[in-house]
């Protein structure tokens, strides 16, 4: 499988990612090199394999559904690129 | 007096106990090296006045007979470990001057056994590549120069733009380039697909990845959450044991680490490895693997023979599929983990006219060429009606990557020997420009480890016919280090230790 200028745009929307005009060849290029090279899993007979979930046998961890950290509103939004009174601020997203 | 950086952790560890040297005197001299090797741009933050006031520290504990495990032994930390206070960037700059607030789980077991932390230690951007040339703050110089270069060249690769200066491995660049050339006595890493292990193969130093599970991953910069997996970069065997001994254990804040006793590592070097069972995997011997290579990995063979063990020939026949497997499995995890970088929370904010313009624009700003790149491979494999014919498939293939492992464990083979890397260190500026494949195959010997998630330590056994050197990697069975350090030692003392050239850098 290889993929067109068209659905390099749309991986980059689905991944969020600004792409130019220039980069759209550049991309596709790498992007089918790396599709060949997995090609060759095509190869593979895998019927009746179940798919990795664990890679280490064990049971999933449980613990108790109650608040055990927290009240730092303040350490939470320290990095934020811009918060006003421990809410994070970001561009109108509702008109 | 003797230069203090030229001490292994183990020498360092009991000059400080007996009181021949202090902690802090200690870790002015790994400054002070730091300093003269700044070229090398293997620190991308030096820490020196935390680094005195935790040595100083150190010397208080170590005069009350209170001593830590690692009580005033100063090390690097990857830049890929949250330290609370001190600026974390996993080498992007999507994360900026990102300053967590909270301390990774293995660093902060590292500074409850007494560490000094010297600084942050540079690494390909997200720890994605495999020559720390992918790193938002340049590449990391090797140590070790190339054959043949005379010092006016050396200098003037140094001061210019790098180029044809060798490449200390990737991700962790930093933290073998800064053991290597003894800026700490010991480096934190990371390896998701080998990196750990080949940049220690690729600057003679001694590297573990431990079992998935052994230590904590929370509070480091996740890449592929099921592969990721904490480890130390030391100058020796025993130096390595004794890093991890204080890395590994449980933790309730990741559901995937494992709640099993840590063993005492550094016992189990010098233990005796007389019957043990080694394999030596035909499917290891590629095509285009350099006949040096292939020599070292048959003298490998010898030196575990003349110690007793018993060599036999195992196959591991889906081994050719693991590193394109490893190229959907890891890219997606990749692409999930990374969605998280959005301007919002923290880190850089491109502004746009909404914000969905806002996530592309920063995105698009912050990461570098090679993490876009992993990160659209991802969203591809995931995205409606290719998941099942790309992930899925990945995901089966790598159980019968791991049956191929146990079927050779289950037949009663203790460990697994095998080259590290398919060459020796290239050049900066050398390869992948032109096909990112190029440089993904520096992995192919390590990534079926991580895909297994069984630990793997790569050690120097010799050298190429340039010089440089070259490594032999260990694969054990889930959760038994304890006898990769057995075997390793006997490596080691077989093969000697690996040092480079004088300090041509400083």
């Amino acid at each position: 499988m290889s993929v067109d200028q068209a659905t390099v745009r749309r991986i980059a929307h689905l991944a969020r990612i600004a792409v130019t005009d220039d980069e759209v060849p550049h991309l596709q290029g790498e992007l089918n090199a790396i599709l060949d090279f997995v090609a060759q899993l095509d190869e593979v007979d895998v019927s009746g394999v179940e798919p990795m979930t664990s890679v280490t046998p064990m049971a999933m961890k449980k613990r108790v559904d109650e608040v055990t950290d927290g009240f730092y509103a303040d350490r939470v939004t320290a990095n934020a690129p811009a918060s006003d009174d421990h809410f994070f601020i970001v561009p109108k997203v509702v008109e | 007096m003797t230069d203090l950086t030229q001490l292994t952790l183990a020498e360092a560890r009991d000059a400080l106990r007996s009181k021949t040297i202090s902690a802090s005197e200690l870790t002015k001299a790994h400054l002070a090296a730091m300093e003269q090797a700044r070229a090398l741009n293997a620190y991308v933050l030096e820490t020196p006045d935390q680094a005195l006031a935790m040595a100083a520290k150190s010397d208080e504990k170590l005069a009350k007979g209170e001593a830590g495990p690692l009580e005033g032994i100063p090390l690097g930390i990857k830049d890929l470990y949250a330290t609370q206070g001190v600026r974390t960037t996993a080498c992007s700059n999507i994360l900026g001057d990102f300053t967590p607030q909270y301390e990774s789980t293995v660093t902060s077991q590292l500074w409850r056994d007494g560490a000094v932390m010297l600084g942050k230690l540079n690494n390909d951007e997200f720890a994605m590549g495999s020559s720390n040339e992918s790193s938002s703050f340049g590449p990391v110089v090797s140590p070790w120069a190339p054959p043949e270069w005379p010092q006016d060249k050396l200098d003037a690769a140094l001061k210019g733009d790098k180029k044809g200066l060798l490449v200390p491995g990737g991700s962790s660049g930093g933290s073998s380039a800064a053991v290597a050339a003894h800026l700490c006595l010991g480096a934190t890493a990371t390896d998701t697909g080998g990196s750990i292990r080949q940049p220690a193969a690729f600057t003679g130093t001694v590297g573990i990845k431990p079992t998935y599970g052994r230590c904590s991953r929370w509070g480091i910069v996740a890449f592929a959450s099921s592969l990721d997996q904490a480890g130390p970069i030391a100058r020796t065997v025993r130096d390595s044991a004794i890093m991890l001994r204080s890395m590994a254990g449980h933790d309730a804040k990741d559901t995937t680490s494992v709640d099993r006793a840590v063993p005492d590592y550094e016992a189990a070097v010098g233990r005796s490895i007389k019957g043990m069972k080694i394999g030596i995997p035909k499917e290891y011997r590629v095509d285009g693997l350099s006949e040096e290579i292939d020599r070292l990995w048959l003298k490998g063979v010898q030196w575990l023979r003349d110690a007793g063990a018993e060599i036999v020939d195992v196959s591991l026949p889906h081994t050719k599929y693991a590193l394109p497997a490893y190229y959907i499995v890891a890219p997606a995890e990749a692409s999930s983990n990374l969605a998280r970088y959005d301007g919002v929370r923290y880190g850089l904010r491109v502004p746009g006219k909404d914000i969905a313009d806002m996530y592309e624009k920063t995105r698009a700003a912050g990461f570098g060429s090679e993490v876009r790149r992993r990160i659209m491979i991802g969203t591809y494999v995931l995205s409606a009606g290719y998941y099942d014919a790309y992930y899925v498939r990945a995901q089966k293939i790598r159980t019968l990557i791991r049956q191929d492992f146990e079927n050779v464990y289950h037949a009663g083979v203790d460990a697994i020997l095998t080259p590290a890397t398919p060459s020796p260190a290239f050049g900066i500026g050398e390869m992948g420009a032109s096909d990112p494949v190029e440089m993904y195959l520096n992995d192919i010997f390590t990534v079926t480890v991580n895909m297994a998630g069984l630990p793997g330590l790569a050690l120097p056994a010799g050298l190429s016919a340039g010089g440089l050197p070259l490594g032999l990697q260990l694969i054990g069975r889930p959760f038994d280090e304890e006898a990769l350090f057995s075997i390793a030692e006997v490596i080691e003392q077989a093969a000697g230790h690996f040092k480079p050239q004088q300090a041509w850098w400083a």
